[in-house]
């Protein structure tokens, strides 16, 4: 705001601004300057994005933030090259020499080290990765599955969180697999605290670890339909009449993204 | 009483297994007993739990049974299960904080360590978060380690028929729960500890509070020693029990007591520091037996070394009055400032003149905070820490959005209760309730 502008003075231009050059004058604000109908989203070179978002609010609500035609693309961080310094580089290619060709992708962010190995390789990676003396990943903390729609071809990612106490090191090793073919072989033969994890895995994204010695449902009872933690899965909820009004289940609510 | 090999309950074409009893003919049960009291070959199936006093919670056993001795026992988990990392996708980051508070029930403060330390570092703040808000981080751990801890020695003292030692103990922690209750408001499920900081600093009386609740521990937990450590009834019960050694803690996941009490001094907070554990003098406790007697130990133990670290805390606390517990970042820090109104709760009037009164930034902030919340860059994190029962980590994955799109959380009992075959099978039945007492599972946080 200017000290120029007058009480009561038009605020808005209501025609599209065509002159690149034109700036809004003292105690105009251009509501709808914005002319391109498709907005392209600002993407690095390097970055993979997976999933393009519209608006500021979620799916099929009526976006009134007035950043409708908004588009957001959804960067994750991208591919590392070597050298990633510290223990990295010794740790990456100490594998590489183990296993043949055995990283899709590499990743080195905030810090945690993120080995993507194609599901053909992931038994042989993991092996060499427990039992080599200058990997000695012993203790296989946490398996977690994670759902991403937008990941054709790869919709499933299965997570598992390595420790090296030896080395006092940790590595995240990520796999994945297409929702029309969810099979992931089971890492159980080499560390057995993945047992129950693989099983959660199973239950929440009906991820299939080939292998695995006893594949049912852990966390829901055993006669469920469905794997709730994937994202085609609704959260559920009823509409709760509350003195007078009614407040919708959370997923029909409308809310940013 | 019929002792047939028909089962009339079985579906058609169903394979009938053993002996098949029913109640058709009448007739006594001391028949059945008799008879089998000439048979070897029997194996006793029985199901423990889920509802069952000393299952710590919602916790099926299937076990069988040759005699007393145990020859199977497989757990049954899920009967807790709410849908917790469900539902955190569905709210904001910092809503997140009142969902994983309430699963490990006995230990809030240490998950909503982890998912906020996991949030800060997909953040990039890790290095903004101010020294008090660590410090009081630290010290409102201690305090909830020392809470769990009592817990665990005392249910699991009451499982075998020391009962005093369960009063003992929830008589202590009441006196931390006093402390929480004057911090955060809520004596669980505090929703304390946020992504950036705490949520208020401590009131004005608390560090006096808290110098009682040391006074406090310090005359009683000796008590916990004197009354168990030699007790020739304690030790029958505990000593020998659960063996697990420490390949089998790395082949099955297990940390914390378990894993020190196999002789290995791990421990997060020395091998991996957070929230600046490297800057407090403590000790790592270790026991060499791997079996309950141990993890008794461990934890009485530890206890005292969490008191070295509350006392430390509690210091630099006294030093530090006034300096910020929230990072200064207006598009993160939550306005979480209250006042003491007259229902014991109430906005901060200092807050509502400043974002009323003062300044349209802190009004605009305030708003977009709260109904919109802070987005997250795009990418995972898994941040472990050294929770009262082992490795709690959260595994965080967000996509740039005010929501999560995945939280896991890794709670160590639920790596704990996969090692109960291993250190029951081959004991006796009566031994099942110690070792589970041992492992210190709470459903809350093994099924989410």
């Amino acid at each position: 705001m200017t000290a120029e502008k007058l009480p009561g003075e038009e605020k808005t231009v209501s025609e599209p601004v065509t002159d690149p050059e034109a700036s809004p004058k003292a105690g105009v604000e251009r509501e709808d300057a914005q002319a391109d109908p498709v907005l392209t989203p600002a993407v690095g070179e390097e970055a993979t994005p997976i999933a393009l978002r519209k608006g500021m609010w979620s799916e099929g609500a009526g976006d009134t933030s007035g950043y409708s035609r908004i588009v957001r693309a959804t960067d994750w961080p991208a591919p590392s090259e070597p050298p990633f310094g510290s223990w990295y580089d010794q740790v990456h290619a100490r594998l590489a020499t183990l296993v043949a060709d055995p990283y899709t992708k590499v990743v080195l962010d905030r810090g945690e080290l993120t080995f993507h190995i194609p599901r053909e390789k992931l038994s042989e990676a993991m092996q060499a990765l427990r039992d080599d003396a200058l990997l000695r990943f012993e203790f296989c903390a946490s398996v977690s599955g994670v759902n991403y729609p937008d990941d054709v071809g790869a919709e499933l990612h299965v997570a598992y969180h390595l420790q090296s106490m030896t080395h006092n090191r940790r590595l995240r090793v990520e796999t994945s697999c297409p929702d029309a073919d969810p099979h992931v072989p089971s890492v159980v033969a080499i560390y057995p605290a993945a047992d129950w994890h693989e099983r959660e895995t199973w239950d929440m994204f009906g991820i299939i670890f080939d292998g695995h010695p006893h594949l049912t449902r852990i966390l829901m009872p055993d006669d469920w339909v469905g794997h709730p933690q994937r994202k085609d899965y609704p959260l559920g909820g009823i509409p709760i009449e509350y003195k007078g009004t009614t407040v919708p289940p959370v997923e029909a609510r409308r809310s940013y993204r | 009483m019929t002792v047939d090999r028909n089962d009339l309950y079985a579906s058609p074409g169903d394979e009938t297994e053993g002996t098949v009893y029913t109640a058709m003919g009448g007739g006594d049960w001391a028949d059945i007993a008799g008879e089998q009291a000439e048979r070897g070959d029997e194996v006793l199936v029985i199901n423990m739990g889920p509802q069952h006093p000393s299952t710590h919670g919602v916790l099926r056993l299937m076990v069988e049974c040759d005699g007393e001795t145990v020859t199977s026992i497989r757990p049954g988990i899920g009967f807790l299960h709410t849908g917790i990392e469900k539902n955190m996708e569905y709210r904001s980051w910092t809503q997140g904080t009142t969902f994983v508070t309430r699963m490990d029930y006995v230990s809030p403060l240490f998950n909503e360590a982890a998912y906020c330390l996991a949030v800060e570092r997909l953040l990039g703040i890790t290095d903004q978060i101010p020294q008090r808000a660590s410090d009081i981080r630290v010290l409102m751990m201690e305090l909830c380690r020392i809470a769990s801890h009592l817990i665990a020695i005392g249910t699991g003292g009451m499982e075998i028929g020391a009962l005093t030692v369960m009063t003992i103990g929830f008589r202590e922690r009441e006196m931390i729960l006093d402390f929480f209750e004057a911090v955060t408001g809520l004596r669980m499920n505090h929703a304390y500890i946020r992504p950036g900081g705490v949520a208020i600093d401590l009131p004005e009386t608390g560090i006096a509070q808290l110098h009682d609740v040391i006074n406090w521990l310090e005359k009683h937990l000796p008590e916990y020693a004197a009354f168990c450590n030699e007790n020739p009834i304690f030790k029958g019960r505990m000593v020998g029990v659960g063996h697990q050694d420490l390949s089998a803690c790395f082949a099955l996941g297990v940390t914390g007591p378990i894993l020190r009490s196999t002789g290995y001094a791990w421990d997060l907070r020395k091998q991996q520091p957070y929230c600046g554990y490297e800057t407090y003098d403590f000790d790592v406790i270790t026991w060499d037996t791997s079996d309950a007697y141990g993890r008794f130990r461990v934890r009485l133990d530890e206890m005292w070394e969490s008191l070295k670290i509350v006392k430390q805390a509690t210091d630099r606390l006294e030093a530090s009055t006034g300096q910020p517990v929230m990072v200064d970042d207006p598009k993160i820090a939550w306005p979480a400032t209250l006042a003491l109104g007259p229902d014991g709760q109430g906005n901060s009037h200092e807050h509502i003149k400043h974002i009323m009164g003062e300044s349209m930034e802190a009004l605009i902030h305030h708003f977009k905070l709260v109904t919109e919340g802070f987005r997250v860059p795009p990418g995972q994190a898994y941040v472990p820490i050294e929770s009262p029962k082992g490795e709690l980590a959260c595994h965080v994955v967000s996509d740039g959005g005010t929501k999560p799109f995945r939280v896991h959380m890794r709670d160590p009992g639920f790596n704990h209760l996969q090692s109960v075959p291993i250190q029951c099978e081959g004991g006796m039945l009566a031994d099942i309730v110690v070792a589970i007492g041992s492992l210190d599972p709470v459903m809350g946080g093994v099924d989410r």
